[in-house]
């Protein structure tokens, strides 16, 4: 034991240089993008640009801010992810609170069929067949119905439902409650927690997809904001599908990429800080029993 | 079978139906003392069936005529045309390689690193300084995956980075993103800065529940910090270990395919292009459904293969499995 201190000593020095560099490579790009946003053009072509801005100036914002698309895109998404998430909590919260009950019968087929689409999923093609033959181009449907329910939220939901106890609902049931009531008024109201995880974990899905958008929207003042970026950045790496647009493309500045980059992490930036827990014990309660 | 419980959401009861078959007369009974219950799952049934199992019956069109805009199930059979065409593609083989090429770098890099990360952060006794670098290593997973390829292309920019510190260094800059030689390294370099922080949680969680007697029981038989980690540490997260890896085989085929689509260029396709946009460009941007649906088919029964594959593997061999 006494020679294992120094030797353990040493590799402490060791672990907390790596972490180091763990956390500063992590938050690098996050730092260059910040900079770059502020920079100059002339700057940031030349390549002077890397954790400082250079030739400091707000123009860029402004510009970016004052593209009336950029705006309509933003409050997209924000539309569709409020309905999006509205509806996906409330069918996970039903289908995990009828897979909680453990005697009811057919659960396992019930269960069955969820958890199968886990492993095996019909593809692109056929989905995209399926939205276009439903008409569902062109409207939040298309963002939002194909992804109601994300199986690795309902195991989560279904495994936090089961671990409450039992004796509140029987309880409820023997004053004749029935099923809905006991679930509005007894076991919603437990499940806060549990309830706030989904809404993030939806929500943030949510406000970062992108290829719904991309693939079921034809007309500009659709898309979500995600949509936007992705057409600015398709620029950058010179010339992917279609060559009319690229070619403009190409002439975005790089500090609109960087300010929209910006615009569009800081929601989620400034939330960051306070919902990371929940996300850390949602996949813990999922893991318990995935 | 229910004699002793009384079901409150019925007064009334009715006496049961004449059994013909026990079966069929406890399904009735179920459905009519838990039909609340089951209106709630009418919805989400209606979501998966919709949404989920159609599109998988949706796949009969790799093996029809489908015409856009046509019926949704296709026109007529054509047997395995498609499946025939698509082997005998070239191309198809070329991006079949690059899919198994990058799905095994990212299997080798992004399975392992978590792990060691997690190992590392466990031996941190400074609870704060834990947490800190904990938050900071989780960002990146909360990021669209647009945004990150917008920092991936800004860091491997011309003007980025990368080239900053190859200047510095008195080397020609390199336009990275055009080069398919730079591909693959990029990719997987990114998916480790995307992923590994929050590939931790599971062996964090999983190492809190290692009991301390065994530590100390292994300290007594004179075993050293490395022997600790290698025969009661390492152990103790293996159940984790393996049911991350099977669920990591089972996707191994399904290579991010929305990044593939935001990074890769036609002057990278040669390292670049994986099946699922390969098939993305055949099926949607050219219009060849059937065959791009055969393509899809095919991948997706190669990753169930796989999964059920793994898993059955593990049980034999680790003990431990998913189902």
């Amino acid at each position: 034991m006494v020679g294992a201190t120094r030797g353990y000593r040493a590799f402490q020095a060791v672990n907390g240089f790596v972490l180091t560099v763990v956390v500063l490579v992590t938050l690098f790009p996050f730092v260059n993008i910040v900079a770059r946003s502020f920079s100059g053009e002339q700057e940031i072509r030349s390549g002077q640009v890397n954790i400082w801005p250079k030739g400091f100036n707000l123009t860029t914002y402004d510009k970016v801010m004052s593209d009336a698309m950029f705006w309509t895109n933003y409050r997209n998404t924000v539309f569709y992810t409020v309905v999006a998430t509205v509806i996906a909590l409330v069918l996970t919260t039903c289908y995990a609170y009828v897979l909680s009950k453990r005697n009811l019968r057919g659960r396992g087929l019930l269960v069955g069929i969820a958890v199968f689409t886990m492993f095996f999923n019909g593809g692109l093609i056929p989905n995209y067949v399926l939205i276009s033959s439903l008409g569902l181009r062109n409207t939040l449907w298309a963002i939002v119905l194909p992804n109601a329910i994300s199986v690795f939220n309902l195991l989560v939901m279904k495994a936090f439902f089961e671990s409450l106890p039992t004796e509140l609902e029987e309880a409820a049931a023997v004053d004749g409650t029935g099923t809905y009531g006991t679930l509005l008024r007894i076991v919603l109201p437990l499940s806060k927690a549990v309830l706030a995880t989904m809404l993030l974990f939806y929500a943030v899905s949510f406000w970062n997809s992108w290829f719904a958008g991309f693939l079921y929207m034809d007309r500009q003042e659709l898309f979500p904001v995600t949509v936007y970026l992705r057409n600015l950045i398709a620029g950058a790496t010179s010339g992917t599908d279609n060559n009319a647009t690229s070619e403009a493309a190409l002439q975005i500045a790089a500090s609109i990429q960087a300010v929209t980059i910006v615009l569009i992490m800081t929601p989620i930036m400034l939330v960051y800080p306070f919902i990371q827990r929940y996300f850390v014990s949602g996949v813990m309660l999922g893991a318990v029993k995935g | 079978m229910l004699t002793a419980q009384a079901s409150p959401s019925t007064s009334t009861e009715d006496p049961p139906d004449p059994p013909l078959r026990p079966r069929r007369r406890s399904w009735a009974q179920a459905l009519r003392r838990d039909w609340q219950l089951y209106s709630l799952a009418v919805l989400p049934l209606l979501f998966f069936v919709v949404f989920r199992y159609l599109p998988m019956l949706g796949n009969v069109i790799a093996f029809r005529r489908y015409e856009p805009g046509g019926d949704l199930f296709g026109e007529y059979w054509v047997g395995l045309r498609y499946f025939r065409m698509f082997l005998a593609d070239p191309t198809f083989w070329q991006v079949f390689t690059n899919t198994a090429v990058i799905g095994t770098l990212t299997l080798l890099f992004c399975f392992p690193l978590p792990i060691v990360l997690a190992l590392l952060l466990n031996e941190v006794r400074t609870r704060w300084l834990k947490g800190f670098v904990q938050t900071v290593s989780y960002l990146p997973h909360f990021l669209s995956i647009v945004v990150v390829a917008g920092l991936i292309l800004q860091t491997v920019s011309i003007d980025g980075v990368v080239n900053q510190g190859l200047r510095a260094i008195g080397q020609d800059p390199v336009a990275f993103i055009q080069e398919p030689g730079w591909f693959r390294t990029i990719y997987v370099s990114s998916e480790v800065w995307q992923t590994v922080g929050w590939g931790t949680i599971l062996y964090l969680a999983a190492l809190t529940t290692i009991d301390n007697d065994l530590y100390d029981q292994a300290k007594v038989d004179g075993a050293n910090r490395w022997r600790q980690t290698w025969h009661v540490t390492l152990p103790g997260i293996r159940p984790t270990m393996i049911t991350l890896l099977i669920l990591n085989i089972g996707t191994f085929l399904a290579v991010g395919f929305e990044k593939v689509l935001l990074l890769y260029n036609p002057l990278t396709y040669a390292t670049a292009d994986v099946v699922s946009t390969y098939l993305y460009r055949v099926g949607i941007v050219s219009g060849s459904f059937s065959y791009a649906a055969a393509i899809g088919l095919f991948e997706s029964l190669i990753g169930l293969a796989l999964v059920l594959g793994a898993n059955s593997l593990s049980r034999r061999v680790a003990g431990t499995s998913l189902w």
